[in-house]
């Protein structure tokens, strides 16, 4: 199948054409403000490298951490009226307990602890009220919050209340866009909630990134289905993805594990993702990315997602390096004469960095004046001394060294895959790797990532177990989260079952659970696990 | 000592660990520590022998199955409603409180309540780590009386009881926390300062500090978290032994809220297959089986641990595919002790097994 794999970052917009396991072209472009420039740039780089018609395009899969990146910088985010419905029950922890103070200021104060919800036994907490949702409703239509975020205590068993409160808003507020927390999320009040509002404030934004994906394949005539990339490695359709943007959130690491595991054909490593601002570091185990095991924290913000356990380090290719010129070719550097970051000059590194004209010393101008990278302009570089090359070159070597034992779980040297725009940051023996691997499209990894999405499969079911027996049950929905996950073009040897998720109805009778299971799959012929044929003759042009 | 907010973290940690599973998720009670500590700079505790000998001392905590208090969470009137009705019945001030059990969300609840009431907190608790029986305390095992008991409910709904043994009050209790929506506060086994001298497990609430504290400390510094909960929690003395049991991938889980508990077991499988762990549950992990033989029981603690992180993973937040260890203690003497093993050794549960003490199972020598 041919198909473009897109990955849009802070700084850059990078994106691969692939057909089958090939790469056929690839490019890294700026991002751009408007994002849709930079993605049709970026599309049309490869189209052209690959001399390929855009109707001959069968999918373009679009990976982004810009939801990420507007929380974690607390812009583009919209107010958001909560509507809890569990009173009295939980009135002691408010919606937005425990969320940073900066970001709780962007979400506003619209939150309302109404009556309802249900217990465990599927009562009533307290009874529904209308006239109170109503009267919410129209406070929140006064102050102009079109967001609204509803959630309910047991709503993942019984979602009867947020769909009643979700009519009303409906009904009275026709411009206002609902979150309803058991869309997005599973037993966990707290956590349900956080990702119901978090999805809330994304709204509009979402609708905006999307509408200029949409716009971008519009602009160059691809008429091809466009996917965002899911946390889990998996695609959701364009307009999935606008409605719940915060299924996205974790999907950068996702897609560059992935496509580190893919590009290098090793399936347990260390990977290391250097960026522009910082080197994201994941461990991946059989293929897949070792995910943390309990709660995870979105922008400091709480929620039970399953994401990857990354750990992201202050350094990257534009990660600024504190030193005072006049030691720049001194013998001997001191220690503390020296600083390596955590600020970094972002995408401003084309304007700022000395190699290309400005005035800011850089982890890249190091790099390159330490031969250990070639790009920029030499010329802007200043003289440095051997002793002092060293001495910083040394210093990165020992930040990255730290995050990758933080990151170890066995004893003995690891595989590292480098990967990332920065990635020339790493040297060949870095302590505590056993090799160093950079394969080649290394740089867009991100969008190998997603270009090679993983099929998803699910089912979702009621089963009486004083009927058919527990392990018959589940049995019986792996096996057809399995099949589906195959029929949807999943390699049947990579199949895993990824989730098995069950919850006592004991408001039913003969032992009820609610039981879903979840699988997901490589697509057949793009298997990191099995070995992959050699990347055919391709055609590679390095564009800028 | 004071507890402010690295303290009330390194506190959920410790918790969380000594909660065997059970207790509840400390992450909500750190979150009202947390809204708190906004009002108060930090909670006093203090040490059991500074208790006055007359001094009215009071346990605390939650009540219910903790697969329940994910979803219903508190409406924040009920600890402080138990608390005064409790004065009202004794007819005197209360003077100190410490938490029921020191395992889980109950390890830190007693913190808000007590600075509401303008009282400390005792570094001491009742169980040494979570248990889900009312009448498994150390009160209960050392004969002293669960009542008069104020158990209270989101609703407002307020219930004295008074039984006249402790098994009867628990039963009441659990009967009462189930028709109230499967989670309720209680006081209960009001003491003396001198009984809670004599009885309380002393010493507990800063043991779980300070695993907390070397939990952190590790891995800010890079080192084996695990190795320095064990070493924190020899050196506490309470727990004298402590180690892996296994290490794997949860493979199965099953767990449902039934007679007002969260019960189940889950099965943990080694990397690359072979080995495989069950762990039986009730709101507690109670006893843990590697390739079918026993390798830790009830008393002694058996924690499910994120196997990167060592985040102790309480029973309701299991979920299939976690990849975990499991990590066992020496539960405190007393709770060694022959009259104890009655009331939480495994027959007290329902096992046919006779309680062996972890590093016999195991073959630790060193203490």
């Amino acid at each position: 199948m041919v198909r473009i794999g897109v990955d849009v970052g802070g700084t850059n917009t990078d994106a691969v054409l692939m057909d089958g396991a090939a790469i056929v072209a690839w490019t890294k472009q700026p991002t751009t403000a408007d994002v849709s420039s930079g993605v049709a740039a970026a599309i049309r780089a490869v189209l052209s490298q690959g001399a390929l018609a855009p109707a001959a395009v069968q999918a373009v899969m679009i990976g982004t951490t810009h939801f990420t990146n507007a929380l974690v910088e607390r812009t583009r985010l919209d107010q958001v009226g909560v509507l809890r419905l569990a009173s009295p029950s939980g009135e002691a922890l408010p919606p937005l307990t425990g969320w940073p103070d900066e970001l709780k200021h962007c979400i506003g104060d619209h939150a309302f602890l109404l009556p309802g919800g249900y217990e465990v036994d599927g009562r009533e907490i307290a009874p529904f009220d209308a006239g109170k949702v109503r009267a919410a409703v129209k406070e929140l239509r006064t102050r102009g919050i079109r967001s609204i975020a509803i959630s309910s205590a047991f709503a993942p068993i019984n979602a009867s209340m947020e769909e009643q409160a979700g009519a009303i808003v409906r009904a009275d507020y026709p411009d206002a866009v609902i979150t309803v927390s058991n869309a997005i999320g599973r037993i966990g009040f707290i956590e349900r909630e956080n990702a119901a509002i978090l999805n809330a404030a994304l709204t509009s934004l979402a609708a905006n990134v999307v509408a200029s994906f949409e716009q971008a394949l519009a602009q160059i005539g691809i008429a091809a289905p466009l996917y965002i990339s899911q946390n889990d490695g998996t695609l959701i359709s364009a307009a999935q993805a606008a409605a719940f943007p915060v299924l996205t959130m974790g999907s950068g690491p996702t897609n560059s594990m992935r496509g580190a595991a893919f590009l290098t054909g090793v399936t347990d490593a260390i990977v290391m993702d250097v960026g522009g601002t910082t080197t994201d570091i994941g461990v991946l185990a059989n293929g897949f990315p070792r995910e943390s095991s309990i709660a995870v924290d979105i922008g400091g913000v709480r929620t039970n997602f399953r994401m990857p356990d990354i750990l992201a380090i202050g350094l990257g290719g534009g990660t600024r390096v504190h030193l005072d010129p006049s030691l720049y070719a001194a013998g001997e550097l001191a220690a503390e004469a020296l600083e390596v970051g955590p600020d970094s000059v972002g995408y401003r590194i084309a304007q700022d960095a000395l190699l290309f004209g400005g005035s800011t010393l850089t982890s890249s101008d190091v790099a390159v004046a330490a031969g250990r990278a070639a790009f920029g302009d030499r010329a802007g570089l200043p003289e440095f001394s051997p002793a002092v090359l060293g001495t910083v070159w040394n210093r990165f070597q020992a930040i990255l060294e730290e995050g990758v034992d933080r990151m170890k779980t066995t004893r003995g040297d690891a595989t590292i895959l480098a990967v990332g725009g920065g990635s020339f940051l790493i040297a060949d023996t870095l302590k505590g790797a056993a090799q160093v691997i950079r394969p080649p499209h290394a740089a867009v990894a991100n969008a190998v990532g997603a270009a090679i999405a993983q099929v998803g499969a699910q089912a979702e079911q009621i089963v009486a177990y004083d009927q058919v027996p527990r392990a018959t049950a589940i049995e019986k929905m792996r096996e057809e989260v399995t099949a589906r996950a195959v029929a949807a073009g999943g390699d049947p040897a990579s199949v895993q079952i990824v989730e098995v998720d069950e919850v006592f109805l004991s408001y039913l009778p003969g032992r009820a659970a609610q039981l879903r299971v979840r699988a997901v799959a490589d697509l057949a012929g793009l298997t990191v696990q099995a070995p992959r044929e050699a990347p055919k003759k391709t055609l590679v042009r390095h564009a800028h | 000592m004071r507890i402010d907010r690295t303290a009330l973290a390194d506190l959920a940690t410790g918790a969380a660990f000594l909660g065997s599973g059970g207790g509840g998720d400390p992450y909500y009670s750190q979150l009202l520590g947390e809204a708190e500590l906004a009002r108060v700079d930090s909670f006093e505790v203090v040490p059991l022998d500074s208790l006055a000998d007359d001094a009215l001392v009071v346990p605390c905590g939650w009540i219910g199955a903790p697969t329940v208090s994910v979803e219903k969470l508190p409406s924040g009137r009920e600890a402080l409603a138990g608390l005064r009705r409790l004065e009202q019945e004794i007819g005197r001030p209360i003077d100190a409180v410490l938490p029921i059990e020191i395992g889980g969300g109950n390890g830190l609840a007693p913190l808000v309540s007590a600075a509401r009431l303008g009282v400390p907190v005792v570094d001491a608790d009742g169980m040494g780590r979570a248990f889900p029986e009312s009448q498994m305390a150390i009160f209960n095992i050392h004969g002293l009386s669960a009542c008069p008991s104020v158990l209270t409910a989101a609703c407002g709904s307020l219930n004295v009881i008074e039984t006249d043994d402790n098994l009867t009050h628990e039963r009441v209790a659990r009967g009462l926390s189930v028709a109230l929506g499967g989670i309720a506060h209680m006081v209960e086994y009001p003491l003396s300062g001198r009984q809670a001298k004599d009885h309380a497990i002393g010493g507990s609430v800063s043991a779980a500090i300070a695993a907390g504290a070397a939990i952190r400390l590790a891995r800010a510094s890079g080192d084996d978290p695990f190795e320095a909960l064990y070493a924190a929690l020899r050196a506490s003395g309470l727990y004298p032994f402590a180690g892996e049991i296994f290490d794997g991938k949860i493979v199965d889980l099953e767990r449902e809220t039934r007679g007002g508990f969260s019960v189940g077991r889950v099965v943990i499988e080694s990397f690359g297959g072979g080995d495989r762990m069950d762990l039986e549950f009730q709101n507690e992990n109670l006893i843990a089986r590697r390739n079918g033989e026993v390798v830790a029981m009830v008393p002694d603690l058996i924690t499910v641990m994120d196997r990167e992180t060592a985040d102790s993973i309480t029973t309701e937040r299991l979920k299939y595919g976690q990849r975990v260890k499991i990590v066992g203690a020496a539960a405190p003497a007393m709770l060694r002790e022959a009259q104890a093993l009655k009331f939480v050794g495994p027959a007290a549960f329902g096992f046919g097994d006779a309680y062996r003490p972890i590093e016999e199972l195991n073959g630790w020598t060193q203490a």
